[in-house]
C-alpha cells in the first residue's frame, strides 16, 4: 500500500469503520468473559453479521472512490504513531473472510451451540471466543500499517489458532497443537528479529515511510531473510509444513475449517506485503525463483502424499500444503525483468484471487468432510460406499470445493489458475506452467478417488451415528457454490486489487 | 569496541545457540527454553538499537523499548501457553515427546 500522498496520511472520512472492524470482536471476547458460558455463541452469531457488513462498506468505499481508508490512531502520525489503512487487497481479503466466517459460525451452531436445559461445558465458550480472536486478528492483519503492529497481529492469530487445534483435548491433537505451536514460536521470533534489524537501519517501521527509505544493503537483506523464513514457517510453505497436516486434520471440523481457510492467510499476507509493499525491489530475479521453486515442491509433494492417504480429513489437509504453494508461484510471475522489481498487477490479482477461492472451497470441504465423519463415525477413504446417496448436499459441497481446487470453469480456482498461466506465457517462463497443469492433474486424481468411493454402493448397510442437520450441509454448499461462483468476478470487481498500487506507481514515475 | 556493539555481539550470539537448541533438541521442554534463549537475544537486539539513537542527544530512542516490552509480554504469554500445552500433554500420556506419531502408544523409547 505505498500509497504515498501527503494527503493520505491523514485519517479519511469512514477511516473509523477501521477501527470498528477490530474493535468489535475485541469488545466480543471481553463481553463474552464478563457474561460467560452460553452468551459467547450468541455474541459471536450477533456480531459476526455486523463484521461482514462493516467489511463490505469498507470494501464498496474503497472500490467506487479508487483511494485508501485510513485512519490514523490517535492523530500521532507515523513514524511515532501507527496508521491503519485499508487498500484492495485488504478489503478484498476481509470481505472473504467475513463470508468464510459467517459460514463457519452457522456450521458451527450444531456442534458448539448450547441447548436448553444442558450443562454449560468449556470446549463451546473456547471455540466462540477464539473464533471471534481469529476474525479480529485477521482484521488486524488486513489493516496494520506497520510492520510492528502486523507482528501483533500475527501473534494474536497463532495464540487463537493454536487452542483451536485441540479443543477437544485428546492426545494426539495435543501434541499436533504443541508442535503448531513450536513451530509458530520460531516463525514470529524471527520476524521479531528482522523487525528490530529494520528499525535499526530506517528507523521506522511503517510500510510506507519504510517502502521510500529502504535500501538493498546487508542488514535488510538479513532481517528480510528472517522475516521471510518465519513466515513460511506460519504458511507452512514446503519445507516447514510438517505441522500442518496433523493440527488441522485433528481439530474438530468447524475448526479445521477456520484453520486452513482463514489462518495460514495471514502470514501469507503479511509475505505479500513485505515483498510487494515494503521492499518491491529487493527480492531479484534468484529470489522470486527461489520463492517460486518452495511454492512448486509443496504442490507437487503436498499433491503426491495427498494421494497415499487413507483419511479423508488428511487428504485434505495434504491438498491444503499444495494448494498453498500456487501462493507462492506469483513471486517469480510477478517479478519483472526490466524494473528488477515485483508488479503488484497480473500475478498478484491471480494469487489472491487464489487465496479467496482456497479458503471458501476448503472451508466447504472440510466442513464435508467433518459432516461425512459425523455421520459414520470415521472417515476412512476406502468405506465411504453409499455416503453420495445418504448425504447427497455434503457430497455435492465436497465435490464443487474440488472442482474449485483442480481449476474448472467457472470457478475462482479456474481464473486464478488463468491469470497466473497467463503470466507465464507474458514472461516466458513456461516451467511454472507446467506446474501449475500437474498441480490441477492431482488435484483431479485425489478428487477422483475419494468421489468414486462416495457414489459406489456400499458393502454393508450404513449405520448412521447422528442425523446431520440441514443447515449444516447448506453452509458447507453455500461456501463451495461461493468459491465455484468466485470465477465471475473476472466480469466484474477484480480491477478493486489495484487500488492503492496505480497511484503508488504514478508517485514513482513522477 | 564500544557498549553497544557488545552488546548486539551478544544478542548475536543468543539468538545463534537459541536458534540450534530450538531445531537439535527433540524434547518440547528444552526447546521452550531455547526458544526463550532466542527470544533474549532479539530483545538484546531492540535495546542495542534504542542505545544506538542515543547521538542525537536522547538518552535512548523510546520506540524499540515500547515495542520490546510488548514482545516480552507475547514471548512470556506464549511460553505460558506452551507449558501448558505440555503439562496437558504429560497427564493425557505421561510423556511429554513430539517424536512418536501414536503419543499413547507404548512402544516409544526416546522421551
Amino acid at each position: 500500500m505505498p500509497d504515498a500522498n501527503v494527503l493520505h496520511d491523514a485519517t479519511t472520512t469512514d477511516g473509523a469503520l477501521l477501527v470498528l472492524a477490530i474493535v468489535l470482536p475485541a469488545a466480543g471476547i471481553l463481553l463474552s468473559f464478563v457474561l460467560g458460558g452460553r452468551y459467547a455463541e450468541r455474541i459471536a452469531l450477533i456480531l459476526l453479521p455486523f463484521g461482514f457488513v462493516i467489511a463490505m462498506i469498507i470494501f464498496i468505499d474503497v472500490w467506487r472512490s479508487g483511494h485508501l481508508l485510513v485512519y490514523i490512531v490517535g492523530d500521532w502520525k507515523p513514524p511515532l504513531g501507527i496508521a491503519l489503512r485499508a487498500d484492495g487487497l485488504s478489503a478484498t481479503m476481509m470481505v472473504a473472510m467475513a463470508i468464510v466466517f459467517c459460514a463457519v459460525a452457522i456450521f458451527a451452531y450444531a456442534d458448539f451451540g448450547t441447548r436448553e436445559g444442558s450443562a454449560e461445558v468449556r470446549a463451546p465458550f473456547a471455540f466462540w471466543i477464539l473464533l471471534m480472536a481469529i476474525w479480529g486478528a485477521m482484521n488486524l492483519v488486513s489493516l496494520g500499517g506497520d510492520l510492528f503492529t502486523l507482528y501483533v497481529a500475527l501473534e494474536l492469530l497463532t495464540f487463537a489458532a493454536v487452542p483451536l487445534v485441540c479443543l477437544d483435548g485428546r492426545a494426539e491433537t495435543l501434541q499436533a497443537a504443541l508442535r503448531y505451536l513450536l513451530f509458530a514460536l520460531l516463525g514470529s521470533i524471527l520476524y521479531l528479529a528482522g523487525t528490530a534489524l529494520l528499525y535499526g537501519s530506517y528507523a521506522t517501521l511503517d510500510i510506507v515511510l519504510l517502502s521510500r527509505r529502504v535500501e538493498m544493503e546487508p542488514a535488510t537483506l538479513v532481517a528480510a531473510t528472517l522475516m521471510t523464513i518465519g513466515l513460511f514457517a506460519k504458511t507452512a510453505l514446503f519445507p516447514l509444513h510438517l505441522w500442518l497436516p496433523p493440527a488441522h486434520a485433528g481439530a474438530p471440523a468447524a475448526a479445521s475449517a477456520v484453520l486452513s481457510a482463514v489462518v495460514v492467510k495471514g502470514s501469507f499476507f503479511l509475505v505479500v506485503r513485505l515483498w510487494f509493499d515494503v521492499m518491491p525491489g529487493m527480492l531479484g530475479s534468484a529470489g522470486s525463483q527461489l520463492f517460486g521453486v518452495l511454492g512448486a515442491a509443496a504442490i507437487i509433494f503436498g499433491s503426491v502424499v495427498a494421494l497415499q492417504q487413507q483419511r479423508l480429513k488428511l487428504l485434505i489437509a495434504y491438498s491444503t500444503v499444495a494448494q498453498i504453494g500456487y501462493l507462492f508461484l506469483i513471486f517469480p510471475l510477478a517479478f519483472d525483468a526490466a524494473s528488477a522489481q515485483l508488479q503488484g498487477t497480473g500475478a498478484l490479482t491471480g494469487g489472491i484471487i487464489q487465496a479467496i477461492s482456497h479458503a471458501t472451497a476448503k472451508a466447504a470441504m472440510f466442513m464435508a468432510a467433518g459432516l461425512i465423519y459425523a455421520a459414520l463415525g470415521h472417515d476412512r477413504i476406502d468405506d465411504l460406499g453409499g455416503i453420495a446417496r445418504a448425504l447427497p448436499m455434503t457430497v455435492v459441497a465436497f465435490a464443487l470445493g474440488g472442482v474449485s481446487l483442480i481449476g474448472l470453469p467457472p470457478s475462482g480456482g479456474f481464473l486464478a489458475k488463468w491469470i497466473l498461466l497467463e503470466a507465464t506465457v507474458a514472461t516466458g517462463q513456461w516451467w511454472w506452467a507446467l506446474v501449475i497443469l500437474a498441480g490441477g492433474l492431482f488435484t483431479s486424481c485425489y478428487m477422483f478417488i475419494v468421489l468414486s468411493r462416495a457414489v459406489a454402493p456400499p458393502s454393508e448397510p450404513l449405520k448412521f451415528q447422528i442425523v446431520v442437520p440441514r443447515y449444516q450441509e447448506a453452509a458447507a454448499l453455500v461456501l463451495a457454490l461461493a468459491s465455484l461462483l468466485l470465477g465471475f468476478v473476472a466480469l466484474g470487481p477484480v480491477d478493486v486489487l489495484q487500488v492503492g498500487r496505480l497511484d503508488s506507481m504514478m508517485v514513482t514515475l513522477r | 569496541m564500544n557498549a553497544a556493539t557488545l552488546f548486539g555481539l551478544c544478542g548475536a550470539v543468543l539468538v545463534g545457540l537459541g536458534l540450534y537448541g530450538l531445531v537439535t533438541n527433540p524434547e518440547p521442554l528444552r526447546k521452550i527454553l531455547a526458544f526463550n534463549l532466542l527470544g533474549s537475544g532479539v530483545f538484546l537486539v531492540f535495546g542495542v538499537v534504542a542505545r544506538r539513537a542515543a547521538a542525537s542527544g536522547l538518552g535512548g530512542d523510546p520506540v524499540p523499548q515500547a515495542m520490546v516490552i510488548t514482545a516480552i509480554v507475547v514471548a512470556f504469554a506464549a511460553t505460558a501457553m506452551a507449558i501448558a500445552l505440555v503439562l496437558r500433554l504429560l497427564q493425557e500420556t505421561g510423556r511429554s515427546t513430539l517424536s512418536a506419531d501414536d503419543p499413547g502408544g507404548t512402544d516409544g523409547g526416546n522421551s
